[in-house]
């Protein structure tokens, strides 16, 4: 399989080790990943504050960038859901290119579990961790159930996560609240969006958690900013970092 | 609602209320209470997700047809006795129940919540006009009392704590001062609203659901004050939004049972009353349907389904933006993610901030029980408001720098390299300082010396080396 990574341009400047245990879990699994050298964003910023018309050229760019590959995986359900769901404002409908490239983005565990049936990862975390839900995987990509509707969905960052030796997975009071990043919001609005993070780190603290686990870095680089400035006991870490078998660094 | 209106900026409306923290907890906790609780009701029900896909279809199909059915609700509730008036807007509803009221020649309205009402400014509308109004509603009750508009649609004085209503009581009930026992407080208000009902000489009503085939309507409350209040006077004045139309009795059910239990998570609302006419020859029955601004959002093929909305509130209930920020912080008759999407419909430029208002969590989407795409229709807002030039400037260049960088891959390359470098050699003080939002309360992540595509081309040489930094 002809595999294409993508790795959101915060991830690439900021969490390369995200990108690296991405590219590492997909090879430990067989596959042939390719990094086009020239990709950026997906466009999600301009587009979630409405300026389609800066949103557009970015993802032409990306749909050209990324065309011909069997799958396209990216570490961010977030990034993959503008994709999946937003791009269309952008193509016609019948725009072939684009139709394809869309059916081919996936979010990383969506990849492992859905296409590659991948149930097991070898190796082993032994710490007790929470996952944090981040909205879009789950309530745009319907990676796992969510708490507002009635329907079954298998939890494909859970699957993955528990069959790793000696973790344990500790549960929330309310398990799939934003934690109030939500892009240009985070700085928009701070108050409410700091209020939101806040009181999520404060959950999993209460959990008895060591260690935030999320598909989405972009959520985690908002608590971590909240963590670290107000000293909290707790770490975050990317699935992909879990289950790549990187340690959980020592308490700063 | 007035064009002189003052914009609204949500962040600033919502500053105080969030940063005062324990309050802000407290609204928090009391409407994820709500919502737990209607969770445990949604549950209990195996159908839940199929009564919602039902609730959907009825009502898109109610407002694709929605003359058709308007028509013979008209020709039914005036077969029945009742009288049927039409408005096109807010100012028109109102001189049509002030005409009612000056035929009658009432004085004293008793009114039970309506949600119409308020959009349409019908208490100070009346009251200018020398009428007194008196809400019912407990919750409304305390709002009107304290000179304030609801909070919340279903829950209308929830920011208000019960130590609050005590003092409200006190000054214009006469309640022993620092009276905060919620029993007490109930009490001191039936008593009071005994007198108002048995003094009132006129009855206005909201509607919840008005059914074409029999030209019947539904009045969903909690405390009965509706049905006392339409039965000791003679006339009945009920103010209906168009869209709260159904097309069969047989309908309804869907909707009674997904209202009560995604509003406060009850099975059903304690009073679910139906009229069907005025209740004798020497009673009056009126409806009025109002437009103000649904035909407009009937004809747009990106909002119509939020024309669905049963007012529920459990978007609000659900929506961590609002219970954090406090729902007068939208400034809006309807305020959370239903208020932020109808609010700019009828005013764009005066909502501007409220499609913002929104991390586009999607949790309204999936608690809705009538299935609006509600963060969709606020993502599709920004859009519009983009267009019409009512995007801050700021924002604006922000985006259109961000787009061509990400246009250009060495300029990305090149502007990443310079950020993380300049993030590790400045001095804190540079970096996270009042002019950078982001790291008022929040650091900034360590910058790594190296870039991903760095590394890739350094670890990975199947990939033509490029120039990176």
């Amino acid at each position: 399989m002809n595999v294409a990574l993508f790795v959101p341009c915060y991830i690439d400047q900021f969490f390369p080790d995200v990108a690296i245990a991405t590219l590492e879990l997909l090879e430990a699994q067989g596959v042939t990943v390719h990094f086009p050298p020239s990709q950026t964003c997906c466009g999600q910023p301009m587009a979630n504050t409405g300026c389609s018309a800066e949103a557009a050229p970015v993802a032409r760019q990306f749909v050209e960038m990324f065309a011909g590959y069997d799958a396209v995986v990216c570490p961010s359900g977030s990034c993959v859901s503008m994709v999946r769901n937003h791009y269309g404002d952008y193509f016609a409908p019948d725009d072939e290119q684009f139709t394809q490239v869309r059916d081919a983005t996936f979010e990383l565990c969506e990849f492992l579990v859905d296409r590659l049936n991948v149930r097991e990862i070898e190796g082993r975390f032994p710490h007790k961790v929470s996952i944090h839900s981040s909205c879009h995987g789950l309530r745009e990509l319907r990676l796992g159930p969510c708490s507002e509707q009635q329907t079954p969905r298998e939890n494909r960052l859970r699957i993955l996560l528990e069959s790793l030796a000696d973790v344990e997975i500790m549960p929330l009071t309310r398990i799939d609240e934003c934690c109030g990043f939500g892009g240009t919001f985070a700085v928009t609005e701070r108050e409410t969006s700091v209020a939101m993070g806040v009181d999520r780190v404060q959950d999993h603290i209460a959990a008895g958690s060591e260690v935030m686990i999320a598909g989405d870095m972009s959520c985690l680089m908002h608590m971590q900013g909240l963590i670290s400035r107000r000293k909290m006991p707790l770490r975050v870490m990317h699935i992909a970092q879990a289950l790549a078998g990187r340690e959980l660094a020592p308490s700063p | 609602m007035s064009p002189s209106l003052p914009i609204i900026d949500h962040p600033r409306a919502a500053r105080d209320f969030v940063n005062n923290v324990p309050r802000s907890h407290w609204h928090d906790d009391a409407l994820w209470f709500v919502r737990v609780k209607r969770d445990r009701q949604a549950q209990s029900l195996p159908e839940w997700e199929y009564l919602r896909e039902q609730a959907s279809a009825i009502k898109q199909h109610t407002i694709a047809n929605l003359g058709t059915y308007l028509q013979e609700f008209e020709a039914n509730a005036s077969r029945m006795g009742a009288v049927v008036h039409w408005a096109a807007d807010a100012a028109e509803h109102n001189q049509i129940v002030l005409k009612l009221l000056q035929k009658n020649n009432a004085q004293r309205i008793i009114k039970s919540k309506s949600m119409l009402t308020e959009e349409c400014g019908l208490n100070e509308f009346l009251i200018d006009n020398g009428i007194d109004v008196v809400d019912t509603d407990l919750g409304e009750r305390i709002v009107q009392l304290r000179g304030e508009h609801p909070s919340h649609i279903v829950l209308p004085a929830i920011h208000i704590k019960k130590e609050e209503v005590g003092e409200t009581f006190h000054q214009h009930l006469g309640t022993r001062q620092g009276e905060a026992d919620p029993q007490v407080l109930t009490e001191a208000a039936r008593g009071h609203l005994r007198g108002k009902f048995l003094d009132g000489e006129v009855g206005i009503t909201g509607v919840n659901f008005a059914i074409a085939n029999t030209g019947g309507i539904v009045v969903c409350t909690n405390e009965g004050n509706a049905d006392l209040g339409v039965s000791l006077p003679r006339v009945h004045i009920a103010c209906m939004g168009i869209e709260k139309l159904l097309p069969r009795f047989a309908d309804l059910g869907v909707f009674t049972r997904l209202l009560a239990r995604s509003a406060t998570g009850q099975p059903i609302t304690s009073y679910t009353s139906h009229f069907h006419g005025p209740r004798d020859a020497q009673s009056e029955l009126h409806i009025v349907l109002v437009d103000n601004g649904r035909s407009r959002i009937r004809d747009s093929d990106t909002f119509r389904d939020s024309l669905n909305c049963i007012r529920c509130g459990a978007c609000m209930n659900t929506c961590p933006v609002y219970r954090r920020s406090g729902g007068h912080s939208y400034n809006a008759t309807v305020p959370g993610p239903i208020g932020s999407v109808l609010g700019p419909a009828r005013e764009p430029k005066v909502h501007k901030s409220l499609p913002y208002a929104c991390s586009l969590c999607g949790s309204c989407t999936d608690v809705c029980p009538v299935k609006i795409p509600l963060h969709h229709q606020l993502l599709a807002w920004r859009k519009v408001l983009v267009g019409k030039r009512l995007l801050a400037w700021n924002k604006r260049v922000g985006m259109k720098a961000a787009s061509i960088l990400f246009r250009h891959p060495r300029l990305f390359r090149f502007a990443g390299y310079t950020g993380r470098t300049a993030l590790r050699v400045l001095p804190k003080a540079l970096t996270h300082n009042r002019l950078n939002e982001w790291a008022i309360d929040r650091d900034l992540p360590t910058p790594p010396r190296q870039s991903f595509r760095a590394w890739y081309a350094e670890n990975r040489k199947q990939t033509k080396p490029e120039d990176v930094k």
